[in-house]
Parts: C-alpha cells; sequence; structure tokens
C-alpha cells in the first residue's frame, strides 16, 4: 500500500508548480490551465484523504470541484475570447488599463 | 535455461497469459479491420449494381493485402509548416484510443476449458467493474485525435473539418451517455459481463429477453448517436469530398492516413460490439434454452457453406481462385464436423458465435447505411443531436426510473 | 524509502513522474497548446492515481469530464483565437538563480512536515463494504442532495452566460 503522505507531497508539488505556471506565464490561456492544474492537485488530495478514512464524502466532494470547475471553464473562456477581441492580443500584460 | 525461463514465466502467468492475449486480439483485431473494408465495397459496389474488387485474388480477397502494401510503400510527406509534434501524435492518439477500446470486450461467458499455469483464461482482455464508463472515456478522449488532427495541418480545409467534425463528436457524446442509463437501471452495473447476465434472467424467453424490447427508445438514440461518433454516414460530413476535400485528414498520407482509417473501422466494431452486449443480449442464444437442438445452428450454417465456397472454386476462372478457394472451403467445412463430433467444443463455442453473429449484422447494417443514406448537412446534424437525440434519450431515462419505480412497488404485492 | 517495492508503490512512482513531468512541461512550453497537451497528460496520471486508491468511479468521472470536455474547450479556444507562442518574458534572471533552490527547499520541509505526522503515515486498508460507485452515488443522491440541485442550477447558469458571451454584437 502507498502511504496517503505520499499522494499529499504529491499534491502540493503539483500545486506549487501550478502557482509557479500562474505567476510567470504571460499567455491567459495557459494561466487559466494552471489554475485547473492547482484545482486537479486540491482534488488528488481529497481523493487520498477520503481514501485513508474510508469515507466517500471526499470523493464525492471531488465531483462537485469538477463541476464546479467545468462551469468555471465555460464563462472564463468566454470572457477570454471577448477580452481577446477587443484586445487583439492574448498577452496579459497588454490587458493593463481600463482603456482600450 | 529454457526450464528456468518456462519457470518465470509460471510465476508471472497473470501477466503473461495478458501479453499473449493482447497481442493475439490487436492480431485478429486488425484482420477483421482489412476484411471490413474488402465486405464494405463488396456490398456497396453490389447494393450499386457492380462488382466492387475482384481481380486481386480470388473475389478481390487479396485487395486489403493489395491496400497494406500501398500504405505501406507510398510516400509520406510532411506538409510545410504544421506543428511536428500535434502533427504527429494526431493518429497515433486515435488508432491507440480505438484499439484500447477493445480491450474492454468480452467475447465469451465461460474460460478455456484447460487452464494455463493454473490460471483460468477467460475471453476478454479485462473485466472492468467501470466497463461502460471507461468505454465512454476513450470515446470521449478520441475528440482530440479529430480536433488536433485538424489544427496542426496548417490548412483551412483540415482545420474546419476538424472543428466541425470535433463538434459534431462532442454534441452526440452527450445522447450517447444518456441513452446508455436506461440499461444501467435495468441491469445495476457497469460490468459488461452483469449487462449481460441481467438478460439471462429467463432463458426461456429467448430473444423476448434482451434489452432492446424494453429499451426501444434508448437503443435508437445509442446507434444513431453512435453513428455519429464514428462520423460514418449519414453523419460523415465533416470528410465528404465533395465538402471539404477529405475534412480533417486531408494532409495525412500513406500510413498515417491508414492510421486514422483503420481507427475509424476499429470503432465500427467496438460500437457494434457495444450495442450487441447491451441491447442484443451479447452471447445469449434467441432461442429459448430448452431448444437445445439449435446447438447444432453453427455447424448448419458452417458446413453448407464450406461446401458451396468449394463448388464455386472449382468453377473459378483464374488458377489461383482454383487452389485457394478449394483449400478454404475445406477449411470450413473441417470445422463444421469437428463441432457435430465434439460436444463440448460445441458447447464452448455457442456463447462467441452468437455474439459474433450479432456484431456481423450490425457491421452490415453500418456499411448498408452507408450504400443507402445521403448525408446530412451540417445545422441538420446540430440541430437533430441538439435538439432531438438529447431530449428523447434524457426522457427514456425518465420512463425507465419510473416503470421500475412503478414494478418495485405494485410488483412487490 | 525503507519499505520494499510492491508492484502498488512502483505504479505510483511512474503515474507520479509523469504528472510532475507534465506539470513541468507545462510550465517549460511556449506554444499554448503544447501547455494543453501536458495539462491532458496530468489529468490522465492522476485519474491513474484515482484508480490505484480504489475510487474507479472519480478516475472515470475526471477522463470524461476533465480531460474529455473541459481541455477539449480549452483546445477549441486555443484554435479559434490562434494562439501563438509566447513572446520572451522580461523576468529577472535573479528571480531564476535564487528563486528555484529557495523553493526547492521549502518543498523539502514541507514534504519532510507531512511525512513525519502521525495521521498521514498509516496505509489505508482496502475494505470492500459498497462498491465505489453505489458507495458515492447513495451518499450523493442522500446526504447531499441539495449540492447537487444546486451544482445542476450552476451549470444552467454557466451555460447561459457562456451564450451571451459569445454572441456576435447585433449591430
Amino acid at each position: 500500500m502507498v502511504p496517503t503522505s505520499y499522494y499529499l507531497i504529491l499534491s502540493a508539488v503539483l500545486f506549487g508548480l501550478g502557482v509557479v505556471a500562474f505567476v510567470f506565464k504571460r499567455n491567459v490561456i495557459t494561466i487559466f490551465m494552471s489554475i485547473e492544474l492547482m484545482l486537479n492537485a486540491v482534488n488528488l488530495a481529497f481523493v487520498a484523504f477520503s481514501q485513508a478514512r474510508h469515507q466517500s464524502d471526499g470523493q464525492v466532494f471531488v465531483l462537485f470541484v469538477i463541476v464546479v470547475a467545468a462551469a468555471e471553464a465555460a464563462v472564463g473562456l468566454g470572457i477570454i475570447i471577448l477580452t481577446a477581441r477587443n484586445r487583439q492580443s492574448l498577452n496579459v500584460e497588454r490587458v493593463d488599463l481600463l482603456k482600450l | 535455461m529454457i526450464s528456468s525461463l518456462l519457470a518465470f514465466l509460471a510465476a508471472h502467468a497473470v501477466v503473461v497469459i495478458a501479453i499473449i492475449k493482447i497481442a493475439l486480439l490487436l492480431f485478429i483485431v486488425l484482420t477483421v479491420n482489412a476484411y471490413l473494408t474488402w465486405f464494405e465495397r463488396k456490398v456497396v459496389a453490389h447494393m450499386q449494381s457492380r462488382w466492387g474488387p475482384h481481380r486481386v485474388g480470388p473475389h478481390g480477397l487479396l485487395q486489403p493485402l493489395a491496400d497494406g502494401a500501398k500504405f505501406l510503400l507510398k510516400e509520406d510527406p510532411t506538409p510545410a509548416g504544421v506543428d511536428k509534434f500535434t502533427y504527429f501524435l494526431a493518429p497515433l492518439m486515435a488508432l491507440a484510443l480505438a484499439l484500447t477500446s477493445i480491450a474492454i470486450i468480452p467475447f465469451g461467458p465461460d474460460p478455456l476449458p484447460w487452464t494455463i499455469w493454473g490460471q483460468k483464461v477467460y475471453l476478454g482482455i479485462a473485466d472492468l467493474n467501470i466497463g461502460i464508463l471507461a468505454l465512454f472515456a476513450i470515446t470521449a478522449l478520441s475528440v482530440y485525435g479529430v480536433a488536433l488532427a485538424g489544427w496542426s495541418s496548417n490548412s483551412k480545409y483540415p482545420l474546419l473539418g476538424g472543428l466541425r467534425s470535433s463538434a459534431q463528436m462532442v454534441s452526440y457524446e452527450l445522447a450517447l451517455t444518456m441513452s446508455v442509463v436506461g440499461v444501467l437501471l435495468l441491469a445495476g452495473s457497469f460490468n459488461l459481463r452483469d449487462i449481460i447476465g441481467a438478460q439471462a434472467q429467463h432463458p426461456e424467453r429467448g430473444i423476448f429477453g434482451w434489452n432492446v424490447w424494453p429499451q426501444i427508445l434508448g437503443f435508437f438514440c445509442f446507434f444513431v448517436a453512435a453513428v455519429a461518433e464514428t462520423n460514418r454516414v449519414p453523419f460523415d460530413l465533416p470528410e465528404a469530398e465533395s465538402e471539404l476535400v477529405a475534412g480533417f485528414h486531408t494532409e495525412y498520407a500513406s500510413f498515417k492516413f491508414a492510421m486514422f482509417f483503420i481507427a475509424e473501422y476499429t470503432s465500427m466494431i467496438t460500437v457494434s460490439c457495444l450495442c450487441t452486449i447491451m441491447f442484443f443480449g451479447g452471447w445469449l442464444s434467441p432461442f429459448p434454452a430448452s431448444w437445445t437442438f439449435t446447438h447444432y445452428l453453427p455447424s448448419v450454417i458452417l458446413i453448407p457453406f464450406g461446401l458451396w465456397v468449394i463448388w464455386d472454386g472449382i468453377r473459378y476462372e483464374t488458377i489461383f481462385g482454383r487452389i485457394i478457394l478449394p483449400g478454404v472451403g475445406t477449411a470450413i467445412t473441417a470445422i463444421g464436423a469437428v463441432l457435430v463430433a465434439f460436444p463440448a467444443v460445441n458447447e464452448f463455442v455457442q456463447g462467441p458465435f452468437w455474439l459474433l453473429s450479432k456484431i456481423f449484422v450490425f457491421l452490415f447494417v453500418y456499411v448498408w447505411m452507408r450504400g443507402t443514406l445521403p448525408r446530412f448537412r451540417y445545422d441538420q446534424l446540430m440541430s437533430f443531436g441538439w435538439k432531438l437525440l438529447l431530449p428523447v434519450s434524457i426522457a427514456n431515462v425518465v420512463i425507465t426510473a419510473f416503470a421500475m419505480l412503478a414494478k418495485s412497488m405494485w410488483g412487490a404485492k | 524509502m525503507g519499505c520494499e517495492v510492491t508492484p502498488q508503490l512502483a505504479i505510483f512512482f511512474v503515474l507520479a513522474a509523469l504528472a510532475v513531468i507534465g506539470a513541468l512541461n507545462l510550465i517549460i512550453q511556449r506554444h499554448p497548446i503544447h501547455s494543453a497537451l501536458s495539462l491532458i497528460v496530468v489529468m490522465i496520471a492522476l485519474a491513474g492515481l484515482y484508480l490505484l486508491m480504489g475510487s474507479e468511479f472519480v478516475a472515470a468521472v475526471q477522463i470524461i469530464v476533465y480531460g474529455g470536455a473541459i481541455m477539449v474547450l480549452f483546445v477549441f479556444v486555443i484554435m479559434l483565437l490562434n494562439a501563438g507562442v509566447e513572446e520572451r518574458t522580461n523576468i529577472s534572471k535573479l528571480a531564476g538563480v535564487a528563486g528555484i533552490p529557495l523553493a526547492v527547499a521549502l518543498m523539502g520541509f514541507l514534504a519532510a512536515a507531512i511525512a513525519r505526522s502521525n495521521e498521514s503515515a498509516q496505509a489505508g486498508l482496502q475494505t470492500g463494504a459498497l462498491a465505489n460507485t453505489k458507495e458515492i452515488s447513495t451518499m450523493l443522491f442522500k446526504d447531499f442532495v441539495y449540492p447537487f440541485e444546486l451544482t445542476s442550477f450552476l451549470i444552467l447558469v454557466a451555460i447561459l452566460g457562456a451564450i451571451v458571451l459569445a454572441q456576435r454584437e447585433k449591430s
């Protein structure tokens, strides 16, 4: 059996890599993907704890997190498409003024 | 040396048997794919009052070999400006996913009569508790093969074809998943063997115990959605020649095109297997279980067919045909005779025989539709999927759930 | 690691390495489509880990919803917006030289702290009380039925929002 701490360390590493991608990347879609990476890392921690305690609450919560991530991705990508159309660029450094 | 190798293999028997089964099944599936293309060309040709392939080998039976040689030997150019990694990944992904889905399908109820290294060998590679869900996962991932192929080709027609095709696949995926829920409610499990087991509850009903009767709506939704998922006629606008040259695989030549081709035919086979398993009883016989004389049906079909092949081969026009066809005919007759002579083998063969016959019928229906129906326009296709198929499949779930509730409340009294 | 390498531990290390390499590739790649493909690899590796832990239903849902729907949406948007290779960033070299060792040290401390805690070091036993899917669905429709209905409402709102956002302007 794999100890739970191994899963938690992996979850922390993935979350940290998601934060690094969020901070250092310029393309707004890649930043959005790093948010999904962070959500996945949290899901892994939930499932690991759910297995350690033999309760299904963690897995039910993972389903809710996936659903919320789907809704967020749909609306967020809609906003990204609109912003890209207005400013003709996907670089977040260009989206720093309220004026177009 | 040899004995220590055998001892090592016997110690890891489970893995070794799985590897042997995978290699065998891959070989069989690829051969069936090849001869499915021959079958399609022959049937569509005869529907159009022409011969189809009949030059390469007797009755065109060596045509798939010629096609395979062409695919391997033709030049494989890579267009300029493509995204190299994605261009190479897309057909690989499509083929790998299509072939993986065959691993989940069970081909027979009983294990082999003898044990290999102490392990019972079931017909089927993986018996997953989430069988149907795993197949849907593979279907969901196969959208990438199409979308990435269209995008990476750096050209207008593939991009449009890829986008249209993947939008179509994603839309019909919903109806596909919902139409199966009725079957899952009746069976109570995702496992494919349990779904067939739920239809085997009343063996004396024969054909009337199958899932297609209570789930007729679900079956039609599933079949139509599956045809749309595999991009076949009448839903093949994204790869129609008069519309978009060849859709998402325009810029792919020889071997990479062959990979898409094999992926499409393999997913046809997977869909036919799923239809038989979920709605038509899988390996169950359509006759009631008490009619044991129907167990001789395989021999009754094989022996006259083998004799007819011999008779046709003797009168064939080329010398090659006059040698090969009687040989093939003799082999078929011999198999039929073996089934009559050994009842134990006959009992073992019953399950796989019925499963393979039903799969063959569904493949024929696929090819029949190709030869007969015109194709949908893209907006008609999308509105059909979202406005008709999805509500009907959801209605099927609701009706099935109510029917089960009513049966449990009033049937128990 | 003083414990013997069981097949499960080996599979865990393979899948964990795949996930970490995918995440690193997401950061390193300059074209968003390659980052998207790396993220799909991470999700499939995580689905494998869920299977290893016995949560087969969550693994299947992860691949179908996350890998087969959400990431398809990302790939579509990247294709639609014709996103190109990222420009060079003017990030200071000092941040990379000093930051990476510090980050690794921080992760090491966290990892050591987690590994030493008593509670999380126990390996859970495998009990097969109810099949995983039945257990989750019983809990979902009995204890969590209110959040379940709320999420369906949330998805409806998101669909409406996406349709409104993606409309062309009426000119």
